[in-house]
C-alpha cells in the first residue's frame, strides 16, 4: 500500500521541526558533554578523567556536600511541604487558604537564584533583619554562636525556600486524592488518627511522597544560582565547581569539567530511573 | 451553629508555613527602605538608585525581550507539534513526554557546558551567533521552557477533542492553516497563555546559563548589585520577586476564567 | 426499650437547616430505611448517628446510653459508605481484617472471622484482590463484610447501592437484607430509591426538608400515605385534583366519580384524589357507559415488561387516568382507541388540599 506508507511518512514530517530543534539544542550538546567526559587530552577515549576527579579530594568533597545538601533539603522540604499541604487541603480548612498557598507556592518555587540568595542575606546575614532582631530583643548573637549563612547550613535554609513550595505543589494532588471516606471508615472501625496514618494514609501516599522527594533531591542537586548568590564560588558544590571551570579557573584537563558534569548527570539519571516507576505506582492507587 | 472547623494542628502548620515565607520577603523589604546614610528606616533611596541606573533598564528590557522571543519560538515550535501528535501520531506522545523529562537530567548547569562545548568548540559557530543573546540564549531558553510549555499545552489539547474539531473544520472546507489558526488556537488559548507566563517567569529569573556564557541579563545585573550595594540589592531583588509574582498571578487569573486543569507549576529555574 | 433512639436531632449548616428536629426509634434487629430526595437530611441524620458530625441539639441514645458526645471510633457501629471507602493499599481480606487488627484480636481468630465474612458476602475467593481489581458491586460487598467484622451493635448504610448498575443493585439489596436478618443487627439504611426501601425494610421513614413526613411499614406507606409528599414519592399515583361532591362522590372537572372516602366530607372542599394505577381498569368503549368512569381515548401505551402502562385522556384534554394493566389485557388497547377508564370506589385516598396549596409535583412515571 504505497499510498498508506506515504501518508505515514508525511505525518512524520509534521514533527520534524521539533525533533530537529531538540536534537540540535538539547541532545547533541548533552552528548557533547557525556562523550567529552570520556575523551583523553591527546584524543582517543579514556576513563582517565573520571578516575582523576574521583581521586581528587576537593571534588569528592564537593560531591559529598552536594549530596548532603540535596538529601537534607529533600527530606526536610518533603516533610514540611507535606505537613503544610495536608493542613491546607484537608477538610475543615477554608478553600481560600488552599488557593492562597497554591498561588504563593507557584511564585516561591520560581523565586530562586540570586534574588532569593539576597533575601536570605537580608534576613539572616551578618546584619540581617532577623539576626539583628534576635540580638536586640533576645540577646542572642547567632553568628557568635557559630551560625553563618554562608555555609552548608545557610544554603540548606535558603534552598528550603523553594523546596517546600515545590513539595506543596507536587504532593497536593496526592493529598487531595486521600478520600475522606477512608479516614471516616477507619474511624468507624475504631482506629485513632495515628493508626489511620500509619496503616492507610502514609502507605497510600508513599509512592507519591518518594517520587516528590526524589524530585526535590534532583532540584537541589542541580541548583547553581542560589548557592552562587550566597557564597560566590566559596562553597564547594558540584555545580559551583562546574561553573568555576567555565569561568576560566581551568583544570589541567579541559575534559575534567565535562567529567564533573557527567558525574552530575549520572546522579540525576539514577534519580530519574527511580522516579518514573514510582509515578506509575502512585497513579494506580489514585483510581 | 457548628460547621466543620479548621483543626488546631492545621492552623499551626499553616502559620509556620506562612511565617517562613513572609519573613525573608519582609526582611528584604525592610532592608530596601533603609537609608544609605543612617542604615535605618526609612528611605526610598535604594529604589531610586536602581531606577536611575541605566544598566537596570538595559538588562530588564533585554530579559523581557528574550522572554518574549522565547515565548514566540516555543509556541511556534510546540503548538503545531503537539497538535500534530495528538491528531496523527498519538504513539509519539509518550516519547515527547519522556523528552520533556530530559531537562531534569540535564539541568541548566550541564546544558550550558554542553551548549558552549558544542557550538563553540565543535561547530565553531560564528561570533554573531555565540555573542548575541537573542540567538544563543533564546535557543537555550526554549529548551528550558520546553517541559513547562509541553505540560501546559498537552493538558490543553487533552481537554479538547482534537479529531472532531479538525474534521469538522476540514469538512467545511478550511485549509490546515485556517484550521490551526481559527479553530485550534482559540481553544487552547488558556493552555498557551499558561505556558507563556511560566516561560516569562523562567526567563526573567534565569541566571546560570546567562552568567556562564557571559551575557548581561536582568538576573546577572541583580547579582552584580548584590556584590556591590546592599540596600539597592534588596530593592532590585524585591522587584524581581514582584515580576515573578505578577506573572504567576496572571497565570492564576487566566486559569480561573476557563478552569483548565492544572498546569504543573514546578520550576527550578534560575537556581 | 428501643435499641436506638434519635431524639429531636437538629442540625444547620449556615443558613440551611438540614434537620429540623427529628425523632425516630428502632427496636433491636429492626431494619429502618430513611427515604427521601437529595437534600432531605437523611445522610445528615446518618452521619450524626455515626458520629462524623455533631448535632446542634438533640441526642442519640443507644441501649439507654446517650452517645451524642462519643467520638466515631468509640461508637461500636459499622458503616458502609456510598463508594470508594475501601482502603486502596490493602487487599479485600486486609480491608475486612482492619477493624479486628485495630482491636488487637489474635491473628488466628482474625483470619477465621475474615474468611467467614467473605463467605457470607459471597466473595470467598476474591480475598487477595485489591480494590481496583474489584467491580463496584464486589467492592460494596467487601465494605459490608468489613463493617460487620467488628460485630457492631448497629449497622449504618449510606446509599450503598447508588453507584451500582441496576441489576447489581437489585441483587445486592436482597443479599444485604438476607445477611441482616441472619445476623439480627439493627440497621439504618439511607436511600433515595423508594423501590429499594420498600422491598427490604421493616419500616420506612420518608423524609423531606429535614423532617420525617411519615414512618411505617412498607405496605402502610404505600397504601396509606399520610401526606401529599409521601403519596407522590412512594409508588406511582394518579393525582386527581377535585372537589368533594354529594353523597360519596367527587367532582373531577365536572365529572362525578364515586369515591367512598368522600363520604362525610364538606361539600366543595378541594381535595387531592390518589388512585393507584393498578386499581384502574380500562375497557373499550363500544357503547359501554359506566356509572363512574372517564371516557376518552388511549393516548399512550408503555411496555414495562409484565405490565403495560396505559394512559387515557378525555376529549377535552382535561381529565386523565393512568392504568397499569397486564400486558395481555393491554394488547387490545391501542393508541387512539376509544375507551372508558374506571376504578373501584374504595380504592382512592383523599387528601385535603385546603392548607397545602402547593406541594411537590413529581413526574408520575419518573422517580
Amino acid at each position: 500500500m504505497p499510498g498508506r506508507r506515504r501518508r505515514r511518512s508525511l505525518a512524520w514530517l509534521g514533527v520534524l521541526p521539533f525533533f530537529a530543534y531538540t536534537t540540535l539544542f538539547l541532545i547533541l550538546p548533552s552528548a557533547q558533554v557525556m562523550i567529552g567526559a570520556f575523551k583523553g587530552e591527546a584524543g582517543g577515549y579514556t576513563f582517565g578523567n573520571i578516575v582523576d576527579i574521583v581521586q581528587t579530594p576537593n571534588i569528592r568533597h564537593a560531591y559529598r556536600q552536594s549530596i548532603e545538601i540535596s538529601l537534607v533539603t529533600a527530606l526536610a522540604g518533603g516533610l514540611l511541604g507535606l505537613l503544610i499541604a495536608y493542613a491546607a487541603i484537608r477538610e475543615g480548612t477554608p478553600r481560600w487558604i488552599r488557593s492562597a498557598f497554591t498561588t504563593f507556592s507557584g511564585v516561591a518555587a520560581n523565586f530562586g537564584g540570586i534574588p532569593l540568595a539576597f533575601a536570605f542575606i537580608a534576613t539572616l546575614g551578618t546584619v540581617g533583619i532577623v539576626t539583628q532582631f534576635l540580638t536586640n530583643v533576645f540577646g542572642i548573637d547567632i553568628y557568635a554562636n557559630g551560625f553563618s549563612l554562608f555555609t552548608k547550613t545557610g544554603v540548606e535554609l535558603a534552598y528550603l525556600y523553594f523546596q517546600i513550595p515545590l513539595m506543596f505543589l507536587v504532593i497536593a494532588p496526592a493529598v487531595d486524592g486521600l478520600r475522606t471516606e477512608w479516614r471516616e471508615a477507619s474511624a468507624n472501625l475504631g482506629s485513632s488518627s495515628f493508626q489511620y496514618w500509619w496503616h492507610i494514609g502514609l502507605p497510600v501516599l508513599f509512592p507519591s511522597l518518594l517520587g516528590a522527594v526524589i524530585l526535590l533531591f534532583g532540584n537541589a542537586f542541580a541548583a547553581y544560582a542560589t548557592a552562587y548568590g550566597l557564597t560566590a564560588s566559596g562553597l564547594n558544590l558540584v555545580p559551583i565547581l562546574i561553573g568555576a571551570d567555565l569561568r576560566g579557573n581551568v583544570y589541567a584537563n579541559p575534559h575534567e569539567g565535562q567529567a564533573l558534569a557527567f558525574g552530575m548527570f549520572a546522579v540525576l539519571a539514577g534519580m530519574m530511573l527511580l522516579y518514573v516507576p514510582l509515578q506509575r505506582r502512585a497513579s494506580r492507587w489514585a483510581r | 451553629m457548628r460547621r466543620p472547623r479548621i483543626s488546631l494542628s492545621a492552623v499551626v502548620w499553616l502559620l509556620v508555613g506562612a511565617a517562613y515565607f513572609m519573613i525573608p520577603l519582609l526582611a528584604t523589604f525592610l532592608f530596601s527602605v533603609r537609608d544609605a546614610q543612617t542604615g535605618k528606616c526609612c528611605s526610598l533611596g535604594a529604589y531610586g538608585v536602581i531606577l536611575h541606573d541605566p544598566e537596570f533598564w538595559t538588562t530588564i528590557r533585554l530579559s523581557f525581550r528574550l522572554a518574549l522571543e522565547t515565548i514566540v519560538i516555543s509556541l511556534l515550535l510546540f503548538v503545531p507539534t503537539i497538535y500534530w501528535v495528538h491528531l496523527r501520531l498519538p504513539r509519539l506522545r509518550p516519547v515527547i513526554g519522556f523528552m520533556a523529562l530530559i531537562p531534569f537530567v540535564v539541568p541548566p548547569i550541564i546544558l550550558v557546558v554542553g551548549l558552549l562545548g558544542f557550538f563553540k568548540d565543535t561547530l565553531h559557530a560564528p561570533f554573531w551567533y555565540l555573542g548575541n543573546p537573542n540567538y544563543f540564549l533564546v535557543t537555550a531558553y526554549v529548551i528550558l521552557a520546553f517541559p513547562y510549555v509541553f505540560f501546559s499545552l498537552d493538558a490543553g489539547f487533552r481537554a479538547i477533542d482534537v479529531h472532531t474539531l479538525t474534521e469538522a473544520s476540514q469538512s467545511l472546507g478550511a485549509s490546515w492553516r485556517t484550521t490551526l489558526l481559527r479553530v485550534i488556537l482559540p481553544n487552547i488559548k488558556v493552555a498557551a497563555l499558561s505556558g507563556a507566563f511560566l516561560t516569562l517567569a523562567i526567563v526573567m529569573g534565569e541566571f546560570t546559563i546567562a552568567t556562564l556564557s557571559a551575557f548581561h541579563t536582568f538576573p546577572t545585573y541583580i547579582q552584580y548589585i548584590n556584590e556591590t550595594q546592599a540596600y539597592p540589592a534588596a530593592a532590585v531583588s524585591l522587584m524581581s520577586f514582584g515580576i515573578t509574582w505578577a506573572a504567576m498571578l496572571s497565570l492564576l487569573l487566566i486559569g480561573r476564567r476557563r478552569r483548565v486543569g492544572a498546569a504543573v507549576t514546578i520550576a527550578e529555574v534560575g537556581h | 426499650m428501643a435499641h436506638v433512639e434519635l431524639r429531636e436531632l437538629r442540625r444547620s449548616f449556615g443558613a440551611v437547616t438540614a434537620l429540623q428536629g427529628i425523632n425516630l426509634s428502632l427496636e433491636t434487629g429492626e431494619f429502618v430505611s430513611l427515604l427521601g430526595p437529595s437534600g432531605c437530611g437523611k445522610t445528615t441524620a446518618l452521619r450524626l448517628v455515626a458520629g462524623f458530625d455533631r448535632p446542634d441539639s438533640g441526642s442519640i441514645v443507644v441501649d439507654g446510653k446517650d452517645i451524642t458526645g462519643v467520638s466515631p471510633n468509640q461508637r461500636d457501629m459499622g458503616m458502609v459508605f456510598q463508594a470508594y471507602s475501601l482502603f486502596p493499599n490493602m487487599t479485600a481480606e486486609q480491608n475486612v481484617e482492619y477493624g479486628l487488627k485495630i482491636r488487637k484480636q489474635p491473628k488466628d481468630g482474625r483470619r477465621t472471622r475474615v474468611r467467614e465474612l467473605l463467605e457470607l458476602v459471597g466473595l470467598a475467593d476474591a480475598g487477595k484482590r485489591y480494590p481496583y481489581q474489584l467491580s463496584g458491586g464486589m467492592q460494596q460487598r467487601v465494605a459490608l463484610a468489613r463493617a460487620l467484622a467488628i460485630e457492631p451493635s448497629v449497622l449504618l448504610l449510606d446509599e450503598p447501592l447508588s453507584a451500582l448498575d441496576a441489576k447489581v443493585r437489585v441483587q445486592l439489596r436482597e443479599e444485604i437484607r438476607r445477611i441482616q436478618l441472619e445476623l439480627g443487627i439493627t440497621t439504618i439504611y439511607v436511600t433515595h430509591d423508594q423501590e429499594e426501601a420498600l422491598s427490604i425494610s421493616d419500616r420506612v421513614a420518608v423524609m423531606y426538608g429535614g423532617k420525617i413526613e411519615q414512618v411505617g411499614a412498607p405496605a402502610e406507606m404505600y397504601g396509606s400515605p399520610a401526606t401529599p409528599f409521601v403519596a407522590e414519592f412512594i409508588g406511582t399515583m394518579n393525582r386527581l385534583i377535585a372537589t368533594v361532591g354529594g353523597d360519596g362522590t367527587i367532582d373531577y372537572g365536572g365529572l362525578p366519580l364515586r369515591v367512598d372516602a368522600a363520604r362525610g366530607l364538606p361539600r366543595g372542599e378541594r381535595v387531592l384524589c390518589l388512585v393507584r394505577p393498578e386499581t384502574v381498569d380500562i375497557v373499550l368503549a363500544n357503547g359501554v357507559t359506566l356509572e363512574s368512569g372517564v371516557s376518552g381515548e388511549v393516548i399512550s401505551s408503555t411496555f414495562l415488561g409484565s405490565t403495560t402502562r396505559v394512559r387515557v385522556m378525555d376529549e377535552k384534554g382535561e381529565r386523565m387516568l393512568t392504568a397499569d394493566l397486564s400486558t395481555v389485557e393491554a394488547a387490545a388497547l391501542t393508541v387512539g382507541a376509544k375507551v372508558v377508564a374506571s376504578f373501584p370506589p374504595d380504592s382512592p385516598r383523599l387528601l385535603s388540599l385546603a392548607d397545602e396549596p402547593a406541594f411537590p409535583v413529581l413526574d408520575p412515571d419518573g422517580q
